[in-house]
């Protein structure tokens, strides 16, 4: 393999890395599953139960607090806070798999619900920062 | 002094207990334990469309006990370091040994593996591709797939013969994974050909289902919580080879399986697995431990 297919192929990977890194997978979420609603929304056993899966599931990535580590998003943004229950949980079953985000689709729906709500209780209007 | 009963006897070996009684203890010095649901399916044999999370190495040790018809009774042993390169791609090295009762301890030999999920996102089937390469001797007891002819004749020749026999092949899989309602259905079609020898190709084949005994956490620790445990079961055979395909010639298995996801990246599986044929080595005793450890790569990163 010659050095200008490497060139070639270190910067088609690099492209679609940098694909979606604003957030673009918004737009990929489906109308239907954009206007989902959270049956698990304000329930504190819900968030509580959230934060546990959050912190065995995600906080490895995302931080303890959700807080973000290095190239991996914080959770706490305006984006998330703008985003609807739906297209948060659009995003853990389908995941971004090229910008590193795994597919948590074998997680079982109703926990990912209870993430979704978590997420929902730490992007109060309070607490939410910019990314 | 008790005597279990004589086909008890035969499944269990004597040492079977000693080393259950010592990973019995090993389990019981773990760390304190808190929740965790980790999404992967408690299967030995059949792989899911679940990858590993990038960065994340993980260490597992799965072994196989068990007392064939007419031949020692054997311990088999594997060590796997699966490796997630990207969300898409998950690598994985694994290291085979055996040890037969009145015979010998062997390294049997090594594979290594990468599972790609070619398509971006969740569908009701979700496609995998598995690339396999594996150079073992003859002597190898792993069960990690059943393919071609595989009879329990093989399991009663001694591990000095067994050993001169040496397969370099190539493993092709196609896994398919489903979520439904919070049960995990996978199937395995799997094509081998050796490399180093004119052997046919051969075929085998791995079904499962499994699900947590919960679909929901709880706000509380604890360890043996239902959302903890997975249970399900497995099965899986040699599909002849493709001069002779088919179910004859052919060990085939199956059994329940159970795994316990424990905190901290520590899951615990265990699995009987009874022959259904003349060709299957009567019950294979599975038991497994896994370890991962959570962005393996940050620890080569300067900036955490």
């Amino acid at each position: 393999m010659n050095r200008k297919t490497v060139l070639f192929a270190v910067l088609v990977a690099t492209s679609i890395t940098c694909l979606g890194a604003d957030g673009s997978w918004l737009k990929r979420v489906p109308q239907a599953d954009r206007k989902r609603v959270n049956a698990y929304a304000g329930n504190p056993d819900a968030v509580a139960a959230g934060a546990n899966l959050f912190r065995e599931n995600c906080a490895k990535c995302h931080g303890e607090e959700a807080e973000g580590k290095g190239k991996r998003p914080s959770l706490k943004s305006e984006r998330i806070k703008h985003a609807t229950d739906g297209e948060i949980a659009w995003l853990l079953k389908n995941g971004n798999s090229f910008k590193g985000m795994p597919i948590w689709g074998g997680l079982p729906e109703q926990e990912r619900w209870q993430i979704v709500a978590y997420i929902r209780s730490i992007n109060t209007t309070e607490s939410a920062v910019h990314p | 002094m008790l005597y279990a009963p004589a086909p008890l006897r035969v499944w269990f070996p004597h040492w079977f207990s000693v080393k259950l009684s010592l990973f019995a203890f090993a389990m019981c010095l773990l760390p304190a334990w808190t929740p965790v649901s980790a999404q992967e399916p408690p299967y030995f044999v059949t792989y899911s469309s679940v990858l590993e999370e990038p960065g994340n190495l993980e260490i597992e040790n799965q072994n196989i006990i068990a007392a064939p018809r007419n031949a020692n009774s054997f311990f088999a042993p594997t060590l796997e370091l699966e490796y997630g390169v990207t969300a898409w791609w998950t690598a994985e090295a694994y290291l085979q040994g055996q040890s037969t009762k009145n015979d010998s301890t062997v390294l049997t030999g090594y594979r290594f593996e990468s599972r790609f999920r070619p398509l971006p996102r969740e569908y009701w089937i979700n496609p995998v591709i598995y690339v396999e390469y594996e150079n073992v001797n003859g002597a190898d007891k792993s069960f990690l797939e059943v393919t071609g002819h595989s009879t329990i004749t093989t399991l009663q020749v001694a591990n000095t013969e067994l050993r001169k026999e040496i397969e370099r092949s190539i493993e092709g899989k196609l896994i398919l994974s489903s979520n439904v309602k919070g049960w995990n259905i996978s199937e395995n079609m799997i094509a081998e050909k050796a490399v180093n020898e004119s052997e046919p190709w051969e075929f085998g084949y791995a079904v499962a289902a499994s699900r947590p005994l919960a679909l929901s956490g709880r706000g509380k620790s604890c360890v043996f919580c239902p959302q903890n445990v997975s249970a399900g079961a497995e099965l899986f055979g040699g599909l002849g080879t493709r001069y002779s395909f088919g179910l004859k010639q052919t060990a085939q298995y199956a059994g329940p399986t159970i795994a316990l996801n424990a905190a901290h990246g520590v899951t615990l599986k265990f699995s009987p697995e009874f022959g259904l044929n003349n060709n299957a080595a009567g019950v294979l005793w599975r038991f497994g431990m896994s370890y991962e450890i959570q962005q393996f790569r940050d620890y080569f990163r300067r900036s955490k």
